[in-house]
């Protein structure tokens, strides 16, 4: 499904307060790969985010979406390969039904309804809420929420799907269906969160921020099992790696065999 | 605190009365708006010193409400909520002019007609048809921008006031309502929390490919049965301005009794 890669190159952000979000962060994104994006709480994980997808525009540095450079000119097509989900469901739930918000990205394309509805129909299929198509948004719980708002970005057919903070305010059986739908799904994915348990299990590669800056950029398996460097980026090794408090044993060996 | 939250969904009411399945509300949105256009510029015809020749005009609102199955009483309760401004304005009308309790009654009568109708055409259509609408009879496409924001708006204001009231009222259990020396940088705070969650709306909107056009529907025909509902209406309202029927039917009724 996904054919473009994502480059970042030195890109370099402030607010106009002064504040320095972003100093020159390098990386790069493979077609299909999972990568997840952590970091503490004001590294820049979200005005990354907003860097990559358009929303705000880098000082310096640029974003490249397979040959084309995000620039106001070329933000109509960047999007549509890119779907961004909010950290807040409600910030992207405006319609009075979710079918017309799922339908809302397809017909700001001009699409023909009757593929509009075919595209609504596969998107809530895949997210599993088909039978919530004609619910008022406002009325939804929060994993149904947040699944109706994957599925407004689903619609569009994206390339790559990028996420801020999935799993955050959900109860531990609509983390777990999340985790679950998103690891079925093919396209090139960016994933933000202090779930690392989450990244774990959804992501390939993880690129760890500090103050601004890529502090490394490795396999999960490398960073996330990096004790030392979890915690001097305000960090912890995720709580599946962590020993079991009452018997010592590791719960879970995702990396053996 | 509850009342804040009773008026968000109050506003949502309106979306939930559109999306029922009636008679008046499958029928298109432009003949529908074209209705109502000709039903208000009817009904603000008639000279300050009428009120009989409003009276059938009820029938409209009232058939509307029948047959889109409509809760009465909400419509009401919106009603009432205009007419104080309605009282303001024409509550002098007695005092300058010797005909002014007739003309006073005419004004409160325009204003609940017409507001009735105009409720009436939000819940039966919906915002977001009544935009679309708007755009096909080629009304600029900022105005309608601007008419469908400000509606979406209004709950994201009220839901950042109820947070703010909430986490105020909890740190200040004694107290009813905000201080009047807190007033000011509550506002100020709401003012600001509401710009940067509309931000982040417009935002996630634009990520999805707005570009300042709204489509918020498929594109249905008009057919034939629309057509006869804006023609019937419209030929009831024309007639019901020219000739006084409740006078007719008096002088009716005068003469069946006489024989």
């Amino acid at each position: 499904m996904s054919h473009y890669k994502l480059k970042v190159r030195n890109l370099h952000f402030s607010y106009p307060d002064g504040h320095e979000a972003i100093k020159d962060i390098s990386f790069t994104i493979y077609p299909g790969e999972s990568v997840g994006i952590i970091g503490e709480n004001g590294s820049g994980k979200s005005t990354l985010l907003l860097l990559i997808t358009g929303v705000l525009f880098p000082d310096k540095g640029e974003v490249i979406v397979g040959d084309v450079s995000v620039t106001k000119k070329s933000l109509a097509m960047i999007r549509q390969r890119l779907g961004m989900v909010f950290q807040d469901s409600d910030d992207q739930l405006f319609m009075t039904t979710v079918f017309d918000d799922v339908a809302f990205g397809p017909r700001n394309y001009n699409l023909d309804e009757k593929e509009v509805k075919a595209r609504v129909d596969e998107a809530l299929d895949m997210v599993g809420i088909p039978h919530l198509k004609d619910r008022a948004p406002f009325k939804l719980s929060g994993g149904e929420k947040r699944a109706a708002a994957i599925a407004g970005v689903l619609s569009m057919k994206p390339d790559m799907l990028i996420m801020d903070e999935p799993t955050s305010g959900l109860d531990p059986k609509s983390r777990r269906r999340l985790i679950n739908t998103l690891k079925g799904f093919s396209h090139t994915k960016i994933i933000t969160s202090h779930d690392l348990d989450m990244v774990l299990e959804t992501c390939d590669r993880v690129i760890v921020i500090k103050d601004g800056e890529v502090a490394a950029n490795g396999t999960t398996q490398e960073i996330l099992t990096n004790q030392e460097l979890l915690e001097k980026c305000g960090l912890e090794v995720p709580l599946s790696l962590q020993k079991c408090p009452v018997c010592g044993m590791i719960k879970w060996r995702p990396f053996t065999n | 605190m509850s009342k804040i939250v009773d008026s968000m969904y109050n506003i949502r009411l309106l979306d939930d009365l559109a999306r029922k399945d009636t008679a008046i509300h499958r029928i298109h949105p432009v003949p529908k708006l074209l209705t109502t256009i000709v039903y208000l510029i009817v009904v603000v015809s008639f000279n300050r010193y009428e009120i009989s020749g409003l009276l059938p005009f009820v029938i409209y609102p009232m058939v509307l409400i029948l047959l889109a199955e409509l809760p009465v009483m909400p419509i009401l309760k919106r009603l009432l909520m205009v007419e104080p401004i309605i009282i303001g304005i024409g509550i002098l009308n007695p005092v300058f002019d010797p005909k002014g309790w007739i003309t006073f009654a005419s004004i409160m009568m325009k204003c609940g007609l017409t507001v009735t109708a105009c409720l009436i055409l939000v819940s039966t259509t919906g915002l977001d048809k009544i935009a679309q609408a708007l755009r096909t009879l080629k009304v600029p496409g900022i105005f309608v921008l601007q008419l469908l924001l400000t509606f979406r708006y209004i709950s994201v204001l009220i839901e950042e006031l109820a947070r703010m009231v909430r986490a105020y009222a909890l740190r200040a259990p004694q107290q009813k309502g905000v201080r009047l020396k807190d007033c000011g940088s509550f506002a100020g705070q709401l003012l600001l929390r509401t710009f940067d969650r509309a931000q982040r709306v417009y935002d996630s909107m634009k990520l999805r490919g707005f570009s300042g056009d709204y489509h918020s529907y498929g594109k249905s025909n008009v057919t034939g049965k629309d057509i006869i509902y804006l023609m019937a209406w419209s030929l009831f309202f024309i007639i019901a301005r020219i000739y006084d029927i409740p006078a007719f039917l008096g002088l009716l009724f005068e003469g069946m009794s006489n024989t």
